[in-house]
């Protein structure tokens, strides 16, 4: 056998894909850490070299903290309702019903809505105090409209991404339901297990691999969700719907301050790695290859 | 499941079914719905719902006051781009992780799945810059190759997983039965690996069709696709009910309709097989 011939070719087949990937980490991300250092306008070059000056700038910037904390309160507020809601949905859904296939369809529709449209849907035809759904929704039943954007910017974020992403984990978790072994729940039932001890010794535990991956690849999305917020609020009022992408956004192309941008871009970077630390330590367990 | 349900019981989880999944869809449906009105009847109040005089005019307005076929052409070009270029360099690679695996495949394919753990904001700034500088900004050039480095761990991880499940053995018996390469490759391993790459592509598609934060942030006007276009709406002079709604029907219409027909894919192709 020509095993080393074979072994050449893979090593051939492989490299690009490897020099490609390995490029758009090192150079940007490089030229990213190169920046931070400096103190960089967009608009009046030349750099100078100011060391950890940006750091310092960016970690006691009065926006920082809110950013962060925002950020978290996205990505878990989100991942809290998906996850939920997706188990539930998915149990109604594994259910015996008429027209199962396109209740399946309404169901995952707004997963394919790109996040522009569905952010400006929300922001105008259902959150405007004045001709939106919702206001007139609150109006019929004899209440105030309620300006959700500029009173609770931050919830309404979070109930757009979320019902952008409500259909994905609807959809694993339903996948993950339909292998579910029908002969052991059936035996649990016999021997008088009931609903509620079904569902938390047999279900969710079938379940667990898939809601790893469901809050992996949610995780991914979710730190970087910046077109939400960038249609509706524009991080405000104030700094109440400013996440870490968003702010960073604001800082460099908004501000010019592209040292100051790259500083923030390089804590964005370390702070996703300490999420995806985790998270494929969960994979590289749940996932045999 | 297999158990049996009482045609009451079955009567109540329809309805129940069918009225969260048509309040889950409400805004596409209202949408799609306000589209079809005139701008006065968009924002009546109280909301009219079916009892209107149905019009195409936001549609043709749509189309005849914006670029929107241009905006559409740009999608297409970045999307469909994007991922055939992707194609032609993760289908090698993958193929060989596959068949020929060694104690490093593991390694390298979680090191790629990890560089999209990149958040994208952290390096905007430097490619920004670049393509400035290399007169690359606002091109389709530059969104196609940044969309397919954004969706190239992916395509490679999708395409993986399809193809590890074509078994060898089938190789070995074509062997056997005296098949030479190029017959193996046409008769054997094409048809087994094509419905995986058509997956992945179509995956691929609707990932690259709805990005918005590499469109909105390095194109203008020349490159612009739909992401864009709709988020022009946002600015106060762009607010006609009926016509965002037009024109957003026009940009979720195609890739909704592939989304449906590519659901199950979805849950193999993004859970990389691990949910069955």
């Amino acid at each position: 056998m020509a095993t080393q011939r074979a072994h050449k070719a893979a090593r051939l087949m492989i490299s690009p894909s490897v020099i490609l990937l390995l490029a758009w980490m090192i150079i940007p991300l490089g030229t990213t850490i190169y920046f931070s250092f400096l103190r960089y306008n967009i608009l009046t070059p030349p750099a100078s070299w100011t060391g950890f000056e940006n750091y310092y700038y960016f970690l006691t910037d009065p926006a920082f903290i809110p950013a962060l904390v925002n950020t978290l309160v996205l990505v878990l507020g989100v991942l809290a309702i998906t996850t939920i809601g997706g188990i539930l949905l998915a149990l109604l859904l594994n259910m015996e019903f008429w027209g199962q296939g396109i209740v399946r369809i309404l169901v995952i529709s707004p997963f394919f809505v790109m996040p522009t449209v569905s952010a400006l849907v929300w922001k105008n035809m259902f959150m405007n105090p004045v001709n939106g759904l919702f206001a007139h929704l609150f109006r019929a039943f004899g209440l105030q409209p309620v300006d959700f954007l500029s009173t609770l910017p931050l919830l309404s974020i979070v109930i757009m991404v979320a019902w952008a992403w409500l259909p994905f984990a609807t959809l694993i978790l339903l996948t993950a339901l339909q292998s579910l072994d029908s002969e052991q729940m059936e035996a649990a039932e016999m021997d008088g297990a009931g609903w509620l001890s079904r569902f938390f010794y047999l279900t969710l535990p079938h379940l667990t691999r898939s809601i790893t991956v469901v809050v992996l690849i949610q995780t991914i999305f979710l730190l970087a969700v910046f077109a939400e917020i960038y249609v509706t609020t524009a991080g405000g009022p104030g700094y109440a719907s400013t996440n870490i992408p968003f702010l960073i956004y604001n800082l460099s192309l908004k501000q010019f301050d592209a040292g100051m941008g790259a500083a923030g871009g390089v804590i964005a970077v370390i702070i996703a790695n300490i999420v995806a630390f985790f998270l494929m330590r969960a994979v590289g367990k749940n996932l045999e290859l | 499941m297999a158990r049996q349900t009482t045609t009451g019981q079955r009567a109540l989880v329809t309805l129940v079914a069918w009225g969260i999944g048509i309040l889950i869809s409400f805004p596409i449906i209202w949408t799609v719905l306000t589209s079809f009105k005139t701008e006065a009847t968009a924002i009546a109040s109280p909301p009219v719902w079916f009892n209107f005089d149905w019009t195409l005019q936001n549609y043709i307005d749509v189309n005849t006051r914006s670029d929107y076929a241009r905006y559409f052409m740009n999608s297409v070009v970045i999307s469909i781009g994007s991922t055939l270029l992707g194609l032609a360099i993760a289908i090698p690679a993958a193929w060989s992780m596959a068949f020929q695996p060694t104690k490093n495949t593991k390694n390298v394919l979680m090191w790629m799945l990890s560089t999209k753990m990149m958040p994208a904001v952290g390096v905007l700034v430097p490619v920004y810059l670049g393509l400035r500088s290399m007169g690359l900004l606002d091109t389709r050039t530059a969104l196609v190759i940044i969309m397919m480095l954004m969706n190239l761990p992916i395509i490679v991880w999708m395409l993986f997983t399809y193809f590890r499940e074509i078994p060898g053995e089938i190789l070995e018996a074509a062997r056997m039965d005296g098949a030479n390469l190029r017959n193996e490759i046409i008769y054997v391993l094409t048809p087994m690996a094509v419905p995986g790459i058509a997956s992945t592509m179509l995956l691929n598609v609707i990932l690259a069709w709805n990005e918005a934060f590499w469109t909105l942030n390095l194109t203008t006007t020349n490159a612009a696709p739909l992401t864009a276009f709709i988020a022009s709406f946002s600015s106060p002079q762009g607010l006609f009910y009926a016509k965002l709604s037009a024109a957003s029907t026009m940009a979720i219409a195609p890739i909704l309709i592939l989304g449906w027909f590519s659901q199950k894919q979805l849950v193999r192709g993004l859970t990389f097989g691990a949910v069955k």
